[in-house]
C-alpha cells in the first residue's frame, strides 16, 4: 500500500502501520502522562509520606510514624468536632436533597407548559457563583435586617440569630443547602423522562392505579441516576468549603467547623504540613468507604436495563 | 385580520351518545387531572417565587440608601433607588483587577484542557495501543480521588518552582492532560463518532493529526461546548485554589478578592450591606449570563455526565 509504504519510508523504514499508530498514540497520551505522574501519582505516595512526618512549612519534614494519625483520634478535638460537623451536615442533606429535588423532577414532569423556564428558576442558583451565594445568604439570614426574620416575624414568631448562633449554623447551612438542588433535579428530570411510556401504558392496562405505577415503574427505571446523584452529593458534602470559609470560617465556637476548613486551617493557616496530609487521608478514606458502603448496600437496588438484557 | 379561528374542541366535542358509565369514568377523572394540573402548577409557581426570592433581595439591597437597608421589616422597592452603591462598591476594591485575572485564570484553563484533554480522549476513543484498557481505568480511577490529597504536595512542587502568588500553579496543569472527567466527557463523544471517517481519511493520505484536527474536533463541537461552559462555571467560582495559591489583591481573581473583603473590619457598616449585594451581583452576572446564551448546552452536559457518568 502506497500510505503504508509513505509512512514507513518518513519514520525510518523499519515500523509497520500497527507501531505507528501505537507511536502516535502514546504521542497524544504524553500531556496527559506527564500531568499523571507530576500532579497525580507522585502528590499521592508524597501526600501519604507526609502524613508520616511533622513538617512545619519552614522547616523540613521529620518522620514521625503514626503519631499524626494517634494525635487526631486521641489529642485533637477539633478533628472529632469537624467529623461532626460534616457528618451531621451529610446526613441530613444527602437524604433531604434526593427527596426534594426527585419531588420537583417529577413535578416539572407533570407540567407541559413552562416546563423551560421552571427548569431555568430552579437551576439558577446552581450556576451563581458560591462566593455572591454565601455573601446573600450571610444576609438574608441576618438577625436583625434580614429577610428571615422578617418573613417570620410576619406570622408573629421571633427568629434565631441564625449563622450567628452555635444551635443553628449548622441548620441553616443545610436551609442553604436546599436551594441549590437544581443541578440533582435537572438530571432526575432527564430521567423520568427517558422512561419510556410503553412501561406506563403497559402497566396501567395492568391495572395499575399511580401509586403503583411510581413504584414499580418510575422508581426502578430511574434508580441508577438515583444513586449516581446520591453518591455524587455525599462526596461533594464531605467537602464543603466555600460557604463555610465564607460565611461563618467555621463559627460560632466551630459549630461549622466543616473537615476541609478544619484541614485548610492546619496546611496554611498553622502550616503544618504533615497534619494537614494526615487530615486528607482520612477525608480519602472517609469518602471511599462510604462510596462502597452506598454502592454495595444498592447493589439489590438498582435495576439496570443493560444486564437484563445480556 | 382575524384569523379564522378553530371551533373549540374538547370541551365541544364530547361524545354525546356514549352516555354510560365508561364515559362518567372518564369524566371524572378528567375532572380530577385539571384540578392536579392546577395543583401542580401553583406548587411550581410558588415554589419558583421561593427559589427567586434570595436573589430580588439581592437586587433591591444592592439599591438601597444607607438608611434604607436598616428599615424592618425590609422594603422590596427601593425608593430611592440607589444606584450609586455601584461606583461606590467597585471603588472599594481593584475589581476591574480581579476581573482581568479571572479571565487570565479561564482562559488559561480553557486553552489547556481542551487542547490536552481531547488530545488525551482522542487516543483513547480512536488509536488502538498497548494497555488502552487498563490506562483508560487509571484515568477513571483518578476521579475517585478527592482534590484535598494531591492539593499539599502539589503546594510543596510550585512553592519550590517559586510559583506561588501567580496564576500558573492553576493553569498549567489543565495543559496536562486536563482532568480525568473531561478526558472521560470527550472520550464518551468522541466514540460515537464513526471510525469510517478515520478510515476513508487514511486512505486520502491524512496523517492522525489531521484527523484530530479537521475530523474529530469539528464533529465534537457540542462537546467541545460543553466542557467549555463546564470549565468557564468552575473557574469562575472557584475559592480554595486561589486562596491558596494567590496572596496579594494585584494577582487575585474575583471570588478570592471578594471573600476577603467581604472579611475586611473597617469599613463603615452602614455602607456594606448594600455594597456588598452589588459586589455579588456583579460577580454572579458573567455565569449567569453565559448560562442563558448557552442554556441547552449546559444542562445536556449536566444530563450526560449523570446519566451517562
Amino acid at each position: 500500500m502506497a500510505i503504508a509504504k509513505g509512512l514507513t519510508s518518513k519514520l525510518g523504514g523499519s515500523v509497520s502501520l500497527r507501531q505507528h499508530e501505537e507511536r502516535i498514540a502514546f504521542l497524544f497520551l504524553t500531556p496527559w502522562l506527564i500531568g499523571f505522574l507530576a500532579f497525580t501519582a507522585f502528590p499521592i505516595v508524597a501526600s501519604l509520606f507526609l502524613s508520616l512526618t511533622e513538617y512545619p512549612i519552614l522547616k523540613s519534614p521529620e518522620f514521625v510514624g503514626i503519631r499524626n494519625y494517634v494525635y487526631m483520634i486521641t489529642g485533637d478535638p477539633l478533628f472529632w468536632q469537624s467529623l461532626k460537623v460534616t457528618t451531621i451536615y451529610t446526613v441530613a442533606i444527602v437524604p433531604l436533597q434526593l427527596v426534594t429535588a426527585y419531588a420537583l423532577a417529577i413535578l416539572l414532569n407533570q407540567a407541559v407548559h413552562g416546563l423551560s423556564v421552571f427548569r431555568t428558576v430552579f437551576f439558577l442558583p446552581a450556576v451563581t457563583p458560591a462566593v455572591a451565594t454565601a455573601l446573600m445568604w450571610m444576609w438574608v439570614f441576618h438577625p436583625e435586617i434580614g429577610l428571615a426574620n422578617a418573613a417570620l416575624a410576619v406570622i408573629g414568631v421571633e427568629g434565631p440569630k441564625w449563622l450567628a448562633s452555635t444551635e443553628w449554623a449548622l441548620p441553616t447551612f443545610i436551609i442553604i443547602s436546599l436551594w441549590g438542588i437544581g443541578g440533582g433535579m435537572v438530571i432526575y428530570l432527564a430521567g423520568l423522562q427517558s422512561v419510556p411510556t410503553a412501561l406506563y401504558e403497559a402497566a396501567e392496562l395492568d391495572g395499575a392505579g399511580a401509586w403503583a405505577r411510581f413504584v414499580h415503574v418510575t422508581l426502578p427505571m430511574t434508580s441508577p441516576v438515583i444513586l449516581f446523584v446520591t453518591v455524587t452529593s455525599m462526596i461533594g458534602s464531605f467537602q464543603v468549603f466555600t460557604a463555610a470559609f465564607v460565611m461563618t470560617d467555621g463559627g460560632p465556637v466551630n459549630a461549622t467547623l466543616f473537615f476541609v476548613l478544619h484541614l485548610y486551617n492546619y496546611g496554611w493557616r498553622f502550616l503544618q504540613m504533615g497534619y494537614a496530609s494526615a487530615l486528607a487521608w482520612v477525608l480519602f478514606i472517609i469518602i471511599l468507604g462510604l462510596t462502597l458502603l452506598l454502592l454495595r448496600l444498592s447493589g439489590r437496588l438498582i435495576y439496570y436495563e443493560a444486564e437484563e438484557r445480556a | 385580520m382575524q384569523m379564522p379561528t378553530k371551533p373549540q374542541t374538547g370541551m365541544m366535542s364530547r361524545p354525546t351518545v356514549a352516555r354510560n358509565s365508561t364515559f362518567q369514568w372518564w369524566q371524572r377523572r378528567r375532572t380530577r387531572n385539571v384540578w392536579l394540573k392546577l395543583i401542580i402548577y401553583a406548587l411550581l409557581l410558588g415554589l419558583g417565587l421561593l427559589f427567586m426570592i434570595p436573589f430580588l433581595f439581592m437586587l433591591s439591597s444592592s439599591l438601597k440608601d444607607p438608611q434604607e437597608v436598616w428599615r424592618v421589616p425590609p422594603s422590596w422597592v427601593p425608593n430611592p433607588v440607589f444606584w450609586q452603591n455601584y461606583p461606590y462598591a467597585l471603588a472599594q476594591m481593584p475589581f476591574l483587577g480581579y476581573f482581568r485575572n479571572t479571565a487570565l485564570l479561564v482562559a488559561g484553563v480553557e486553552i489547556g484542557r481542551l487542547l490536552t484533554a481531547s488530545m488525551t480522549a482522542f487516543a483513547f476513543a480512536r488509536l488502538r495501543f498497548r494497555w488502552r484498557g487498563p490506562l483508560f481505568i487509571l484515568v477513571l480511577s483518578t476521579m475517585m480521588i478527592p482534590f484535598q490529597v494531591t492539593l499539599i504536595p502539589q503546594y510543596l512542587i510550585f512553592k519550590n518552582l517559586q510559583w506561588l502568588n501567580s496564576l500558573k500553579p492553576l493553569i498549567v496543569p489543565a495543559f496536562f492532560g486536563g482532568g480525568a472527567f473531561y478526558v472521560f466527557l470527550l472520550r464518551q463523544f468522541f466514540m460515537t463518532i464513526p471510525l469510517d471517517y478515520d478510515d476513508a481519511a487514511r486512505i486520502d493520505g491524512a496523517s492522525y493529526f489531521d484527523i484530530f484536527l479537521r475530523i474529530i474536533l469539528p464533529l465534537s463541537m457540542p462537546v467541545l461546548g460543553t466542557v467549555a461552559i463546564f470549565t468557564f462555571m468552575e473557574q469562575w467560582n472557584d475559592l480554595l485554589g486561589p486562596l491558596i495559591y494567590l496572596n496579594t489583591a494585584d494577582k487575585q481573581t474575583l471570588s478570592i478578592g471578594i471573600a476577603m473583603w467581604s472579611k475586611g473590619g473597617a469599613y463603615p457598616a452602614v455602607h456594606f450591606f448594600s455594597h456588598t449585594m452589588a459586589i455579588a451581583l456583579l460577580m454572579s452576572l458573567p455565569p449567569v449570563i453565559i448560562f442563558f446564551l448557552f442554556q441547552r448546552h449546559f444542562i445536556q452536559g449536566v444530563v450526560i455526565s449523570g446519566v451517562k457518568g
